[in-house]
């Protein structure tokens, strides 16, 4: 095992940083785009995929996070089963989808389910990046609008991670329609009393950024996040202007007012249990000032 | 006639040559009339094959027809008593959506749109009828206000999306979006969404969550524009023709993935044609809406508005369940 470790260290050692392209192999060894400090995986991995030495905020693959999140052997998923048609009849549609399947190995891109996180009963929506870009089409939005009810018949907290390049555009109008339905089901549950939180993780953009992801009781984003509706190249062949290096960041939206806190991934597990804590005697009359 | 599209050329050159051939029996010997009275028949003829047989491409331009008529065109043909309210509250006025309260046949009702330019100058001031946050967040706050004094709401929607504008993210332009489809879900009171003309992505459905969606014949209503979607799918923006194909943003497509209820008949041609006749049009189907809707209580109108969103989308199921580790 050490011996494995350190051929391998020596093989990717001699090479000169800059020569090493992205495509450094995965599951060995993961450059980091912000320092292109080269790491090993395993380690990023351990480290939630935060970067050792700038604190860059690798994508997370929703399995990871939800790992991460909640309380051993506590997830139970929901319609891990349902997929994507063609309803368009989309020109390589299917395969693409097909493609990433077997890529990802998510059937799409967003896990759903319940669990626990240090006790505290939870609907979770976690998206995923790898697969369509996170894009939503009808199956994001159906599993996220199921597990908005779920949470609401079983009176828990629906705690949302997005992740997502906007609407898929290969389901058209219908994509487009998601983020009603998505938000719609939101609405009915905060009527209820629903404690929604969000938390926008890199890239959260276009239609779920203009959705489900702006509407929680409280909106949360990991350092660095591109988060904003359109893109940033739409926008300076629009308004021929210079943008600020930060734009559309977590940090440029909290500086405008767009979220409630930007939080260290490291944090975030502890950040969420507080939340979660604060609102298990609101309102209900139940403190007694000692 | 000022604003003949593409497709119309055909017919253009026919009238051109007919209305010659009138001229020419005025002061020549020679009875033509029989001639005449052929190409009229073949443009009759013709009319009804190409105004019958519209490509999306060919409704695409009808859409976006300068002089197709606008919200305030129809606000002022179906409704009485209009008032403009100008104003989110919050930073300003956007232009690019107007709103009211007004009376339909007597019915107090608010009713908001967007608002394209007719000319330059106008265009300008109203950005083209793109909205920025302070637009929905006006639309919003009418809304709102129609909930407590129990009017019904119609939204005539027309926009070619939102405004990629560093202002409109800086204010937010992701949360006014979001926030509206989550508020419209919610209000007890009946909404009819009609598009009028384009139906650009979040920026249209941002006054979209009605109880009953209706489209003009012609309109198209799409996740993206045709250009922007020929740009990101073929790198190629020129390919828009295809891309109103592919992306089925047609209202017969709409009405067959069952996200609207009623396509409203367009005059032949387009409602740019004759505005007073689509207005007619648009009346009969609005009227029907209402007196439906009207029926329905509060928690009703809520459960009917959420179910229909509820239903769209496809999907299925497989077998291969992959399941978390
Ligand atoms: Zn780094």
């Amino acid at each position: 095992m050490l011996k494995e470790l350190f051929t391998k260290k020596k093989k990717y050692a001699s090479i000169p940083s800059e020569q090493v392209k992205q495509d450094v192999p995965e599951g060995i060894m993961t450059k980091c785009p912000k320092c292109k400090k080269i790491m090993y995986t395993k380690e990023l991995v351990k480290n939630l995929r935060v970067c050792m030495s700038c604190h860059y905020h690798h994508p997370m693959p929703s399995r990871e996070r939800i790992v991460s999140l909640l309380d051993e052997g506590s997830f139970r998923e929901y319609d891990a089963d349902m997929i994507s048609e063609n309803p368009l009849q989309f020109p390589d549609y299917l395969e693409k989808l097909e493609a990433d399947r077997r890529k990802s190995k998510l059937n799409e891109a967003v896990i759903t389910g319940e669990g626990t996180m240090n006790g505290y009963p939870l609907v979770i929506a976690v998206m995923d990046s790898a697969f369509r870009m996170g894009s939503m089409g009808s199956v994001v939005g159906e599993k996220i609008t199921r597990a908005v009810e779920k949470a609401k018949e079983l009176r828990i907290p629906f705690l949302i991670f997005t992740a997502s390049g906007g609407a898929r555009m290969q389901e058209g109008v219908l994509s487009l329609m998601q983020m009603a339905k998505t938000s719609a089901a939101l609405k009915l549950f905060s009527d209820e009393g629903g404690l929604i939180i969000s938390v926008m993780t890199h890239p959260t953009t276009g239609g779920v950024s203009a959705s489900f992801a702006s509407l929680g009781d409280y909106n949360f984003a990991e350092p660095g996040a591109l988060i904003g509706f359109a893109g940033r190249r739409v926008i300076e062949q629009t308004v021929r202007e210079e943008l600020p290096e930060d734009f559309q960041t977590a940090e440029f939206l909290l500086k405008h007012g767009q979220l409630d806190a930007v939080i260290h991934r490291h944090e975030l597990k502890e950040a969420l249990t507080n939340v979660l804590d604060i609102h298990q005697t609101g309102g209900d009359g139940k403190w007694w000032g000692n | 006639m000022v604003g003949e599209l593409e497709f119309e050329k055909p017919l253009i050159e026919l009238r051109k040559k007919i209305s010659e051939l009138k001229e020419f029996t005025k002061t020549a010997e020679v009875d033509l009339s029989p001639e005449i009275e052929k190409l009229e028949a073949r443009l009759e003829k013709l009319e009804n094959e190409t105004y019958a047989n519209l490509t999306p491409w060919d409704r695409v331009q009808i859409a976006r027809h300068p002089n197709r008529p606008t919200t305030l065109d129809y606000i002022q043909r179906l409704f009485t008593n209009f008032l403009e309210c100008h104003g989110d509250r919050l930073f300003g006025d956007d232009e690019a959506i107007v709103g009211g309260i007004a009376k339909y046949h007597g019915l107090p009702v608010t009713v908001i749109g967007h608002q394209r330019g007719k000319d330059t100058k106008e265009n300008i001031r109203r950005n083209f009828g793109m909205p920025h946050p302070e637009g929905y967040r006006k639309a919003l706050r009418l809304m709102k206000q129609a909930e407590k004094f129990n009017r019904p709401i119609i939204c005539f929607i027309d926009t070619k999306g939102a405004y990629p504008g560093k202002a409109a993210e800086e204010r937010g332009q992701s949360e006014a979006i979001a926030r509206n489809l989550f508020e419209m879900a919610g209000l007890t009171v009946p909404i009819v969404c009609i598009v009028i003309g384009e139906g650009g992505s979040g920026g249209a459905l941002a006054l979209g969550v009605g109880n009953h969606i209706h489209m003009l014949e012609n309109s198209t209503y799409s996740v993206i524009s045709p250009e922007g979607a020929a740009a990101i799918l073929w790198k190629d923006a020129s390919l828009a023709r295809r891309a109103a194909e592919t992306m089925k943003i047609t209202a017969p497509d709409l009405k067959a993935f069952g996200v609207i209820d009623e396509i409203i008949p367009e005059v032949r041609g387009g409602a740019h044609r004759n505005v007073d006749e689509q207005a007619k049009a648009i009346d009969n189907v609005l009227k029907q809406s209402l007196k439906q809707l009207l029926q329905l209580d509060g928690s009703a109108l809520v459960e009917q508005r959420y179910q229909k969103f509820k239903q769209i989308g496809r999907f299925t199921f497989s077998r291969n369940d992959l399941g978390v580790k």
